[in-house]
């Protein structure tokens, strides 16, 4: 099997607050490939976010990684290295030509002050330290690349100036500048209307074959994740709680958590009028995870004394594991 | 854009105009006619005016006349410069204004800058290292700065200067320069004596605009376009100075026209209490003698003086704002 480009091992992320310490990201394992597509899928708050910010080392105070390992093979081969244990000025260096970013939101995600170009043109004169006048160039380049019209004329336009699907168009392109081998995108459609959302998600599909990028797509929709993941990760508060290819997920989910998003999907086969089923209970915040499997109030399919004593270990093989009792690691 | 600017050019204009008629109110304001209580005025100092003068003086000011003829006539010698007589200081009033006006500018101007210079990098570091020690220090000296009340302030540089330094920092001029014309020695002088005035006129303003700047930067740091620039692998001086305080001087740009006035008005106890020749201290005496004249010109030309403050803070803001420049397209 083909090395993965990166691989985040046990990955620990906690925010200081006045309540005590949060675990956001709380042991969080997967593996990233070339040319292939991991779609890291949880409800609002399970630290999808988190830890995408915790991968480029940006998680903002009071937050910190507190502990695990993220491992990024050179492009020239060799050993991974551990971006945890780079330097600010080492790891800026990551940032940008090596993993980048799609946020959101478009609108909030770029300075209202500075023109597009300037903005795709700041990472490549840093990064690739290319002129002002063939970055600008490659600014315009890019920008015809993810399908903005009239590259030449938008790039001296301002981000308010342009449609909410133009805007994330322009985001890919920025993100794209200076060359990166991952592209992290962080719910990259939430906030766009479902036309122009499929748009991008073909976008992202078809600069993802022609370079061979690898992508970790954040999103809640398990419709986005069918349509575009090779690789699924599950993630319930803090942990994946299941990953492994998106057809074994999709036809043989094993987690309790897994199963009940994928019944929560609307289809087009539902008669109408009925209720779309739904995960009882929210997820809880953070701070008071509870006693044993973090999804043990929420499990229909709980073992009473030991799943909410105990939290259950990952068990499984490379590129299919699960933390749940059901599945292996009963005492 | 251009109509934009035009627009407010003529705006501008109307409310001079406005303010013109409030200055005209003003100088009509205590009973009598001036020339009256000017005859009244030189009486009692002992000079007579003969009748002769009395009614050529009538003339000129057009008593006796419908108000708007005389609210004409006035502001047709305004606009050529003059704006009638001083009473108390018997004198045309351009003339006791004369070097004033520009002084209390460039006093104003430098204390702007002080300000700036010292709130604008304060309150980027008190809001970058928010809650650190230093943060704490200078919110307290902050507070002690709006707390204190500048003339008080004023008093005390003004004594440690003279009995520690041995420096006398009344005025802007040194005695034998204060009536002299204007040489590049005076200039010299000048520029001697400037900086600590206006660091204490500067005090109280520094420390409100330390607090805004932070309040405004600690706002924009949490928006995601600062997680963008960091994203890009921006150094952490770099993705703070291009974006979030750049958003956060933009209200600075409006604020350029009420500082001002807040200058001049807040600068008048300061004024007199180190002697320093701006009109602020000329406008509170001549409303305690009702000298209608310069006290008429002085608010004419302050607010004056605003409404081209307003109008540059208008462009500034169209300048730093793409926004604002791109609504009126």
């Amino acid at each position: 099997m083909v090395d993965p480009i990166l691989s985040i091992r046990d990955l620990h992320t906690e925010f200081v607050a006045n309540e005590g310490i949060i675990r956001a990201v709380d042991g969080v394992s997967f593996d990233v490939f070339q040319g292939r597509t991991l779609g890291v899928v949880g409800e609002s708050g399970c630290g999808k976010s988190v830890t995408a910010r915790s991968i480029l080392g940006i998680v903002e105070k009071p937050g910190r990684v507190t502990g695990g390992q993220i491992l990024l093979r050179p492009e020239t081969g060799g050993e991974a290295v551990d971006l945890l244990q780079l330097g600010p000025k080492a790891m800026r260096a990551i940032r940008g030509p090596e993993i980048a970013l799609v946020f959101q939101e478009p609108m909030a995600s770029f300075s209202q002050y500075y023109t597009i170009g300037n903005q795709i043109m700041e990472g490549i004169r840093l990064h690739l330290k290319l002129s002002a006048r063939a970055a600008r160039d490659r600014a315009i380049e890019l920008l015809d690349m993810v399908g903005v019209p009239q590259p030449a004329r938008r790039v001296d336009e301002y981000p308010f100036q342009l449609s909410g699907g133009l805007r994330q168009r322009v985001m890919i392109a920025m993100a794209l500048a200076c060359d990166p081998r991952v592209l992290i995108a962080d719910e990259p459609t939430t906030a766009l209307d479902v036309t122009t959302q499929a748009q991008i998600l073909d976008l992202l599909r078809e600069l993802q074959q022609k370079q061979g990028l690898a992508l970790i797509l954040i999103t809640h929709d398990m419709g986005v994740i069918a349509e575009m993941a090779h690789d699924v990760a599950v993630m319930y508060l803090g942990r994946a709680v299941e990953t492994g290819p998106v057809s074994e997920i999709f036809t043989a989910p094993k987690h309790p958590y897994t199963r009940a998003l994928l019944r929560s999907i609307p289809t087009v086969m539902a008669k109408p009028r009925t209720r779309l089923p739904t995960i009882e209970g929210s997820i809880p915040h953070p701070s008071n995870r509870p006693a044993g499997c973090a999804y043990n109030p929420r499990c229909l399919e709980l073992i009473d004394d030991l799943c909410r004593v105990q939290e259950p270990p990952e068990t499984g093989m490379a590129g299919r594991r699960i933390r749940c009792f059901l599945h292996g690691g009963r005492p | 854009m251009i109509t934009f600017i035009v627009r407010r050019l003529l705006l501008g204009l109307f409310t001079v105009w406005l303010i013109s008629m409030l200055a005209f109110a003003i100088i009509q304001l205590p009973p009598g006619d001036f020339v009256d209580s000017y005859i009244a005025n030189l009486a009692a100092g002992g000079a007579a005016v003969s009748a002769d003068e009395a009614n050529a003086m009538r003339k000129l000011y057009g008593m006796g006349q419908p108000i708007y003829v005389q609210y004409g006539k006035w502001i047709v010698r305004v606009v050529v410069g003059d704006f009638g007589e001083s009473m108390e200081w018997r004198r045309p009033v351009s003339e006791v204004i004369g070097d004033r006006i520009w002084l209390t500018l460039l006093l104003s101007f430098a204390a702007l800058l002080v300000t700036w210079g010292l709130a604008l990098p304060i309150g980027i570091f008190s809001a970058v290292r928010q809650y650190s020690v230093a943060d704490y220090i200078f919110t307290l000296v902050g507070f002690i700065g709006i707390a204190v009340p500048n003339f008080l302030l004023a008093l005390i540089i003004l004594y440690a200067a003279f009995r520690y330094l041995g420096l006398s920092v009344g005025g802007l001029f040194s005695a034998e320069y204060a009536l002299a014309p204007w040489t590049w020695d005076k200039v010299k002088d000048l520029s001697w004596h400037l900086p600590l005035p206006a660091m204490i006129l500067a005090l109280s303003g520094t420390a409100q605009l330390i607090r805004i700047m932070r309040a405004n930067l600690l706002d924009e740091l949490r928006k995601p376009y600062v997680v963008t620039a960091r994203a890009k692998g921006l150094s952490e001086l770099r993705t703070v100075l291009k974006y979030p305080v750049r958003a956060a001087l933009n209200p600075f740009a409006s604020n350029i026209a009420y500082l001002f006035p807040y200058l001049v008005s807040g600068s008048i106890i300061i004024s007199i209490v180190l002697g320093l020749p701006t009109v602020g201290p000329l406008l509170v005496r001549a409303l305690i003698a009702q000298d209608v004249y310069l006290g008429g010109a002085i608010v004419l030309l302050l607010g004056v003086l605003t409404v081209i403050g307003t109008f540059i803070s208008d462009l500034v803001l169209m300048w730093v704002d793409p926004r604002l420049r791109h609504q009126m397209d």
